[in-house]
């Protein structure tokens, strides 16, 4: 039965996946992200992902009704094995499948579920998230974000930071304090609302790649309807908590999307070998060795746990792990190329042979480490959590 | 997030750590290192092993074995690893039984591998020569004499050599490098062969085998004479390293869960500025990192057994052994992170003979040198990537 639904996996993207989409983006913020004001990157871009929606195969696993095509675990592995063989690009990047949908489909009433869940699966509205603030970063929980009770709606006032594509995006799910009386994890709740609601100003931050992908989103009133608001009233660091290991998942995975060239290849082709046929330089072999080694491991594992899901009961915490060596990794490959690709790669518009802006992208995965909890806050999650340390 | 075992696997599992855990265990260790015979094992234990089933656990069943595969004796090597324990399943059942299945003629595989299965029969393999492991720098000769062979050389760091009952010898036939070489069974009592055990860190016996023409027939070369058919010595010798270099990382597995399992008791044990060690933050950094570490190296484990029992044909064999490879150059590293991080975080008393842990870092760098370190398997590893 599997070989059936592969074939047909097969011969469909064979037929529906033009070869302009058969190669990755030269940056991840290249993908395509959908939404009421869709930038597309390649002109091919907008029509791929329509495709693969119709076919519910943007959110394979989700249910027929919200958008997805109801795949189980296994028809999901073999659909990505397919889409991977061919390199065909994600057709949608989007926190609304990767953050918000996992938050809708546990905490979310059925109208919210009904509202919301196609639009993210067909790419129709994109979504930021509106947590970090100037002042809560690793202690997020410490948000100052108010959202006063006006009865049926609040208003909202505040500052967020570090919003990835908050100007490109339509709506923001949003941590804010309905109460300030109570232990700081216990006066947070969960809201969503639209981007163009009047008092919501967008601010984007140039980083050090010379890209702009975060923001600071300033809120000044913003009207809130109540039955935005997702979960209970000081639910929301729960449903953070929640969120938060999914998206340490989607950051994790990052690396996966960019199909760069073999990093071996590529020093072998730059470097050369020496007459035994080793690469000349004998400590980068070792670092490029060292690195393909724990790459090996890590890429394994994962697979473990996709293949198996007993194997990944506990994923919440074990996230953090994932997360952790994941964006760790991703780190040692991009200083990796810098080393094999030299001066060359410090050129703002140097490109790798499958267009890899080598420069920007190592810049950028200085943010993995950070972003959605750094590295030494999963190792505390890791260290109380799994590890049941004091 | 590690492959869930099988219910036979899991079964194995603990059933091995509940024998260990009582009649293999550190104490066992401990009384056996002062033993002042001749003896390199307990040969009641081996003997009780072998009731168990544990001999023959790789071996099929045609041969007295019980078919639970590389995965199965992967299971019983960690449990071993865990208390460290002193058995010569390593030089008889992941050397010896496997070189003989690789490239004995059926006559020698029901002659040897059944009697292996029972516990009666103990080998080990002859195959270094320096301090190195170097596959190919073999310099034993084996030269044809009549219709027998002479068997010239010294074999250096060989397993449990004061107490098996034979020898499986790497020797030279003719030209040099990869090829030429053949394999020759030596029993102990055979004229010209002497040994000479060196005590080492791990308190194992192990040594020097010397073989002063040391006349054999055609029926102690493995495969018999009549080479050719198949694949070539050099490509069994290459599977057999495989096999064993995958066997120790599990070994290397058991000693670096043991050792992190005891530091993480530590680190909620022990108290100093009125608070328990695990509360500082430079320790859990720590202990988290090596937790995950710890992952990696448990998934690259079962999958190096895992292929192995897949492998059936050349490119089964060479996935397996790419991951057999990748297994022991990360279990060494993981190993030294473990074993070192262990006398660290105990602080003075990690150093002490009297506590345990510092036990574990000993049999650790044993296992880590046998059949190539890490630095071995990276350089191998670099190459088969064409680097």
């Amino acid at each position: 039965m599997s070989d059936a639904f592969r074939d047909e996996v097969r011969a469909w993207l064979q037929a529906h996946c033009p070869l302009s989409m058969r190669v990755a983006p030269p940056e991840i913020s290249h993908l395509y992200g959908g939404g009421r004001r869709a930038k597309a990157w390649h002109p091919d871009q907008p029509a791929w992902c329509a495709s693969m929606a119709s076919r519910g195969w943007t959110v394979p696993e989700w249910p027929v009704e919200y958008g997805g095509a109801g795949l189980s675990r296994e028809q999901v592995a073999i659909l990505r094995e397919e889409m991977r063989r061919i390199g065909a690009q994600q057709p949608l990047f989007s926190f609304g499948i990767s953050m918000l949908s996992p938050v809708l489909f546990k905490f979310g009433n059925d109208d919210q579920r009904r509202r919301f869940l196609p639009d993210i699966a067909r790419g129709a509205l994109r979504w930021c998230q509106g947590y970090s603030e100037p002042n809560s970063g690793s202690d997020l929980a410490s948000l100052m974000t108010r959202a006063e009770d006006q009865g049926d709606h609040y208003l909202v006032n505040g500052q967020k930071i570090w919003t990835s594509y908050g100007d490109e995006a339509d709506w923001m799910f949003c941590l804010v304090r309905t109460n300030t009386s109570v232990p700081k994890h216990e006066g947070i709740s969960f809201v969503l609302f639209d981007m163009n609601t009047p008092g919501v100003t967008v601010r984007p931050i140039k980083l050090i790649s010379g890209a702009s992908p975060f923001c600071e989103v300033f809120f000044e009133n913003v009207r809130v309807a109540k039955e935005n608001r997702v979960g209970e009233e000081g639910q929301g660091w729960a449903i953070a908590t929640y969120l938060l290991s999914h998206e340490r998942e989607m950051i994790s995975s990052l690396g996966k999307i960019r199909h760069d060239t073999d990093p071996g290849r590529r020093a072998l082709d730059i470097i050369g070998t020496d007459e035994s046929g080793r690469l000349r330089n004998a400590s980068l072999r070792q670092t490029l060795a060292r690195y393909q080694l724990d790459a090996a491991a890590f890429r394994l594992w994962i697979e473990h746990g996709e293949r198996h899901p007993s194997a990944s009961a506990g994923m919440g915490a074990m996230s953090s792990a994932v997360k952790y060596y994941g964006t760790e990794l991703n780190k040692r490959r991009n200083e990796l190329y810098l080393d094999i690709e030299g001066a060359e790669a410090l050129l703002w518009d140097a490109r790798g042979p499958a267009g890899e802006a080598w420069a920007r992208n190592w810049l950028r995965s200085k943010g993995n480490s950070i972003e959605g909890g750094t590295s030494e806050i999963q190792l505390n999650i890791i260290a109380k959590r799994v590890l049941g340390l004091p | 997030m590690t492959l869930p075992l099988t219910e036979e696997q899991d079964m194995l599992s603990r059933s091995v750590a509940e024998f260990v855990a009582d009649r293999a265990s550190l104490a066992q260790f401990r009384s056996w290192r002062e033993r002042t015979t001749e003896t390199a094992f307990d040969p009641t234990l081996w003997r009780e092993i072998a009731e168990m089933g544990w001999c023959g656990i790789a071996l099929d069943e045609a041969h007295g074995g019980s078919g639970l595969g590389f995965s199965g004796l992967g299971l019983v090597l960690e449990q071993f690893g865990r208390h460290l324990s002193i058995t010569p399943m390593n030089a008889t059942v992941l050397a010896g039984a496997t070189v003989i299945s690789l490239m004995g003629t059926a006559a020698q595989k029901k002659q040897r591998l059944p009697a292996v299965a029972s516990g009666e029969l103990t080998l080990t393999l002859g195959w270094d020569e320096g301090a190195h492991f170097s596959p190919w720098s073999i310099a034993t000769r084996a030269e044809r004499v009549g219709t027998d062979w002479r068997l010239t050389g010294v074999k250096r760091h060989v397993e449990e050599l004061t107490a098996v009952d034979q020898f499986i010898v790497v020797a030279r036939e003719a030209s040099a490098g990869r090829e030429g070489l053949a394999v020759f069974m030596v029993p102990r009592t055979a004229k010209g062969v002497s040994v000479v055990a060196t005590p080492r860190v791990d308190a194992r016996h192990c040594g020097t085998l010397t073989l002063d023409g040391v006349m054999l027939d055609d029926t102690a070369r493995l495969g018999g004479v009549q080479s050719g058919a198949g694949v070539s010595a050099a490509v069994s010798l290459e599977r057999l390293a495989c096999v064993i270099n995958a066997g120790l990382a599990a070994e290397l597995l058991g000693v670096c869960e043991e050792t992190f399992t005891r530091t993480l008791k530590y680190l909620k044990d022990r108290s100093q500025f009125g608070k328990l060690i695990g509360s500082y933050q430079a320790l859990q950094h720590r202990a988290a990192h090596w937790f995950v570490e710890l992952q990696l190296a448990r998934t690259l484990v079962q999958e190096a057994l895992l292929a192995l029992d897949k492998a059936s044909d050349a490119e089964g064999y060479l996935q397996a052994d790419r991951l057999s490879s990748m297994a022991k150059a990360k279990l060494s590293q993981v190993a030294e992170l473990s074993t070192n991080e262990a006398i660290q975080m105990h602080g003075g008393i990690g150093m002490t003979d009297a506590f345990d842990i510092g036990l574990y870092i000993k049999r650790a760098r044993v296992l880590e040198q046998a059949y190539g370190d890490q630095h071995y398997h990276l350089d191998r590893l670099a190459a088969l990537e064409g680097y």
